[in-house]
């Protein structure tokens, strides 16, 4: 079975991590524990449109 | 991580090489259960529960007649089923007298068990690792145990970064700690899958000497951890600059767990190129092996330095440890059922 699939994408040249949930939600933070933390909060992490949006 | 991590039933494990598995009985433990393995006359692979059901004398130790276990201690006899078929000096056989049988699947050249529910069974779900057993591939392989949990070995093989420092000179080069990773994870399918791309490395020895390329070298490294058992390690090799000539090797674990703090390091090595030259293979059967043991021995002193620690000690991951916390966190999730 295949389904939700998460990714985190370490920047080069850089120290940050890049996440995008299965949702379409992204998300950058410095700290993998951190990063794993926001993913798996799904769906109660803010989405790419209600991000685009936060002032 | 907590001293031990928790064991996930109801999945399939490899309990041994196929060629490990002959008409001499072999014992294995795996997620604490004592097994006894053998093949039939007719080559197929049978699995049992390791302790007979009269004293406990284990059946590994004991010795087949035709396609019965008969036990070393008084001569209890089994059939492939588990069922006592003779006890002696009697004729009645108690009703009681049988010991448990495993499902079991011989897949890839590795021989799987089933450890759980009986019932779930499903050898279509055993992840695969085709390269053990296809034509044109030359496989070099082994096994070690390990004191150590078997979370350990998953942490240490997700995360690569560690080559450059317990593997430098062997396989790992600076640029494989520098090279920052790609992380995905399918939560449905159990796999996590870790990638490092290396455009311009150091060829080390590993790779120089099975390929023969000398100079800098692209090195794809592309990991499939498909939770619990099966670790994949696709690496791919060519010049720097260049997509060809391109070397594929294929790098096979198997995680069994044995018991709290012990687990089975199952290793391969498998090529698709200088398949016919001897010396290459006997190379990287050495040269493998040698690697698997500088693991062996980093994860024996990590466990026994880990065992001295008060409870809830504390850990720190960085972005490096990103595919691991994954592996974790899904080995959790199949522990709790």
């Amino acid at each position: 079975m295949s389904g939700a699939v998460y990714r985190v994408d370490w920047l080069p040249g850089t120290d940050l991590l890049s996440g995008r949930c299965h949702c379409g939600a992204r998300h950058e933070a410095e700290d993998p524990v951190a990063m794993w933390e926001w993913m798996l909060a799904h769906p109660d992490h803010p989405t790419v449109s209600e991000e685009e949006h936060t002032p | 991580m907590p001293a031990h991590s928790a064991f996930a039933r109801d999945q399939w494990y490899v309990a041994a090489w196929s060629a490990e598995v002959g008409r001499e009985l072999l014992g294995r433990t795996v997620l604490g259960e004592p097994l006894a393995l053998y093949r039939t006359e007719a080559g197929d692979p049978v699995v049992l529960a390791d302790r007979c059901v009269h004293r406990r004398y284990p059946l590994s130790a004991s010795g087949l007649d035709g396609d019965r276990v008969v036990c070393g201690y008084h001569g209890f006899t089994y059939d492939t089923t588990g069922t006592c078929v003779f006890v002696p000096g009697q004729k009645r056989v108690p009703r009681t007298a049988r010991v448990s049988s495993y499902p079991v699947a011989e897949v890839d050249a590795m021989v799987w068990v089933w450890i759980g529910d009986p019932e779930l069974a499903d050898p279509d779900t055993i992840p695969r690792a085709p390269h053990l057993a296809a034509d044109g591939w030359v496989t070099v392989q082994g096994m070690e145990p390990i004191d150590a949990d078997y979370g350990l070995l998953v942490d240490n093989l997700l995360d690569l970064s560690h080559e450059t420092y317990l593997h430098g000179g062997y396989i790992g080069t600076p640029e494989v700690a520098e090279t920052p990773i790609t992380t995905e994870v399918d939560e449905g399918a159990g796999v996590v899958r870790v990638s490092r791309h290396m455009t311009d490395a150091e060829c080390p020895p590993f790779y120089a000497r099975s390929t023969g390329i000398e100079g800098r070298i692209q090195r794809l490294q592309d990991i499939e951890y498909h939770a619990p058992c099966l670790y994949l390690l696709h690496s791919r090799i060519s010049p720097t600059g260049q997509d060809s000539p391109a070397f594929l090797t294929e790098i096979t674990y198997a995680i069994t767990p044995s018991a709290p703090g012990k687990v089975y390091d199952f290793w391969a090595v498998s090529r698709n190129f200088a398949v016919d030259d001897a010396e290459v293979t006997t190379f990287l059967r050495d040269f493998n092996h040698t690697v698997v043991m500088q693991d062996v021995d980093a994860l024996n002193l990590l466990q026994r330095s880990l065992d001295t620690e008060a409870d809830g000690y504390q850990e720190l991951s960085i972005n490096i440890d990103t595919g691991g916390l994954a592996a974790r966190r899904i080995l959790a999730k199949l522990a709790a059922g």
